[in-house]
């Protein structure tokens, strides 16, 4: 099955609880969901991947042209679910995710169960009264702090490769390799995620919504989170007493704590 | 700071121990004793925020570089305030999840952003700070001004982009290259099948091999498969040189050990002092559609035999005999013919698929050798050309890093009874 080596699919959890997809945003992998993953799967079969062009995604599986858009990503995800027969998921999208999901519920509503948008920003860019919390010349200046950090990037790999003997305690490949992307792939990715404006696809949500979103956060401000809430009928919004941009990292039980009783009420 | 490092400013001095030669643990504290003023007055910039970013203590030399008052930062602002948009969003997406995935990073190039707007290059290295139970307590950022190495790894970053640029040039003018000495789409004698393939072994260099496929005036074909010495531009050189000769000499006489001779006569007058030479074999077909056959007059300079593959299943060489081609003055080349019947497959091919050295060689000098293409011919027969040409484009794959020379294949079949 192609799509378990494309995108680096792992399963978690228990076999005959609901299924739930996690889906990371720009930056990282899978292993961002790492803290919340053993609470989810005390309920939940939990469906890990990476995106292609993050992780450990076959990198044979890049296209530059096909990834510098959303929809190709939501693509993956619908594959994702077709092939390993998943039964109408709940699909958590964190940042950049978020509008995946969206994007991929739209196309297939009956596909999923529900939708938890983590920090979502449909629009990273300020637009007229919309703010976005960013302007064109922020998204340039990302870029540049992308390719700044080239070079840093490569010559770091080698510890990875080497195994890190003098340093056990960070020598596990993970530790290494988190984080760690192709700055190609992380240019378009960053592209991609930061310069497309999603907010026309919000209204179009038919499936149940959780909108999950941080006290403080430097990407997507509260203000954000309560246009996407606004703009999908039914949602609900639940504001979480951490800080920054990865509640699964910094509020890790309030977190899976949030996913889990918005999924015990729609399922029950 | 380390734990060594607290020791307290006021406490036992050089010489205090009694000792007189001042320790290695004291001495330096003399010239050094006031970690208060080390710490304001560092070199670089220090920082402690609290875990979710917000600034608990930073020393003079960072407030300089910024232009804020203490006051201003501490219990007020984050981290990532002092940042540029671009680095607010890096900072979010790969520095702070790397930090608290590793307790520590460094290294990272990211821009503050001064009380006056302006921009300042800086290299941020944080280590998190945890409590006597290992719990995370703080982060501690040490900050240096980066601008000249920024803009040196600037410069160093669009002398790679431009290498990167040539780099692609270099490529795409090579494949233009090997593309104009190979035929753009190979023709197929009427009632017969034909494939080719050909490998370069590598992106950034013409290979020497080359092949053709003709038609001549009165309904019989050309056709040649050859090898150039060496590799790269001169080897271009010559390989169009040794192309174009023979397609015009078996045009003007469609005799191929004649025009083997002519291109044997070319070469050693063009290129004898450089050693240029190839090897090739060369033929004229005769397609009899009515019998689903061909006949096929074949001369060979140096060059591997071909390879029948019958309609029955049996798999032999085709012997030929001749001198490499540009080596000697006066070489002579012989006709043989071949007669293929239906079913039958004639392959030529460049040594670059015998001589490869493959995982699994059984021979002992790790060639691929013609023994096993004989057998793995002898399970591909009775096949056509387009089926042996797959199958040995996907041997040739499994060949991987051993595969390290130009291969080119073509094949030539009969159609079945």
């Amino acid at each position: 099955m192609r799509v378990w080596d494309r995108n680096n699919v792992m399963l978690a959890g228990r076999e005959d609880g609901p299924t739930v997809v996690l889906a990371h945003g720009f930056g990282c992998d899978q292993h961002m969901w790492r803290h919340v993953v053993s609470e989810i799967g005390q309920w939940a079969q939990v469906v890990l991947f990476d995106h292609v062009g993050s992780g450990k995604a076959d990198p044979a599986a890049w296209d530059a042209d096909r990834y510098a858009s959303l929809d190709g990503y939501a693509d993956d995800v619908l594959s994702i679910c077709r092939d390993l027969d998943l039964q109408q998921p709940i699909f958590v999208g964190h940042s950049v995710s978020s509008s995946i999901g969206v994007l991929a519920a739209n196309r297939e509503p009956d596909r999923f169960s529900a939708l938890v948008l983590v920090t979502p920003s449909p629009c990273y860019i300020d637009d007229g009264d919309y703010r976005g919390g960013f302007t064109r010349e922020d998204i340039d200046d990302l870029l540049e702090s992308l390719d700044s950090n080239y070079l840093g990037w490569s010559s770091s790999m080698a510890p990875l490769i080497m195994g890190n003997p003098e340093r056990p305690e960070l020598g596990d490949e993970l530790t290494a390799s988190f984080c760690r992307t192709d700055p190609a792939m992380a240019q378009v990715f960053a592209r991609t995620t930061f310069l497309s404006d999603n907010r026309a696809d919000l209204a179009a949500v038919s499936v149940p919504t959780l909108v999950l979103q941080c006290a403080q956060d430097a990407i997507a401000p509260p203000e954000v989170g309560a246009f996407v809430h606004a703009q999908i009928a039914g949602s609900q919004l639940v504001t979480l007493d951490a800080t920054g941009h990865c509640p699964q990292l910094s509020a890790p039980e309030a977190t899976a704590a949030a996913i889990t009783s918005f999924v015990r009420a729609a399922y029950r | 700071m380390t734990a060594t490092g607290g020791r307290d400013p006021h406490g036992p001095g050089p010489g205090d121990d009694g000792s007189a030669r001042p320790s290695a643990a004291g001495f330096p504290a003399l010239l050094e004793d006031d970690l208060e003023d080390l710490y304001e007055n560092a070199p670089c910039g220090n920082l402690s925020t609290l875990l979710d970013g917000t600034i608990a203590k930073i020393n003079g030399t960072l407030l300089a570089w910024l232009g804020y008052r203490r006051e201003e930062l501490v219990g007020r602002r984050r981290f990532s305030d002092l940042l540029t948009g671009g680095g607010r969003i890096y900072h979010e997406t790969h520095f702070a999840p790397m930090l608290a995935m590793r307790g520590e990073i460094g290294g990272v190039a990211l821009d503050l952003r001064t009380k006056d707007g302006v921009r300042m290059p800086v290299l941020v290295t944080s280590v998190v700070k945890a409590g006597s139970e290992g719990q995370p307590q703080l982060i501690r950022t040490a900050i240096f001004d980066a601008a000249m190495r920024r803009s040196y790894e600037r410069e160093l970053l669009s002398a790679r982009k431009a290498a990167e640029r040539e780099d692609e040039r270099l490529r795409q003018l090579v494949s233009k290259l090997q593309r104009s000495l190979l035929p753009a789409v190979l023709q197929t004698p009427p009632g017969l099948d034909s494939a080719a393939y050909y490998r370069a072994a590598s992106t950034d260099e013409v290979g020497g091999d080359f092949y053709d496929l003709f038609p001549l005036e009165d309904g019989r074909w050309g056709f040649f498969l050859g090898d150039v010495s060496g590799k790269g531009v001169e080897a271009a050189a010559v390989t169009a040189l040794a192309r174009y000769t023979l397609r015009a000499a078996t045009v003007y006489n469609p005799d191929p050990a004649a025009a083997l001779q002519n291109l044997n006569t070319v070469l050693w007058q063009e290129y004898r002092q450089d050693a240029r030479y190839c090897t090739v074999v060369s033929g004229i077909l005769t397609p009899t559609p009515a019998v689903n056959a061909f006949t096929a007059v074949i001369a060979s300079g140096g060059h591997p035999e071909p390879l029948l593959l019958r309609g029955d299943g049996s798999v032999h060489y085709h012997p030929t005999k001749g001198r490499i081609v540009g080596a000697f003055p006066n070489s002579r080349y012989t006709n043989t013919t071949v007669v293929a019947n239906p079913g039958d497959t004639l392959l030529l091919y460049s040594d670059g698929l015998t001589e490869a050295r493959p995982p699994s060689s059984e021979t002992a000098d790790g060639r691929y050798g013609t023994a096993a293409l004989a057998r793995f011919a002898h399970s591909l027969a009775p096949t056509n050309a387009t089926t042996a040409v797959a199958a040995v484009t996907e041997l040739l794959r499994t060949f991987g890093a051993g595969l390290s020379d130009d291969t080119a294949i073509l094949a030539i079949s009969a159609p079945p009874a």
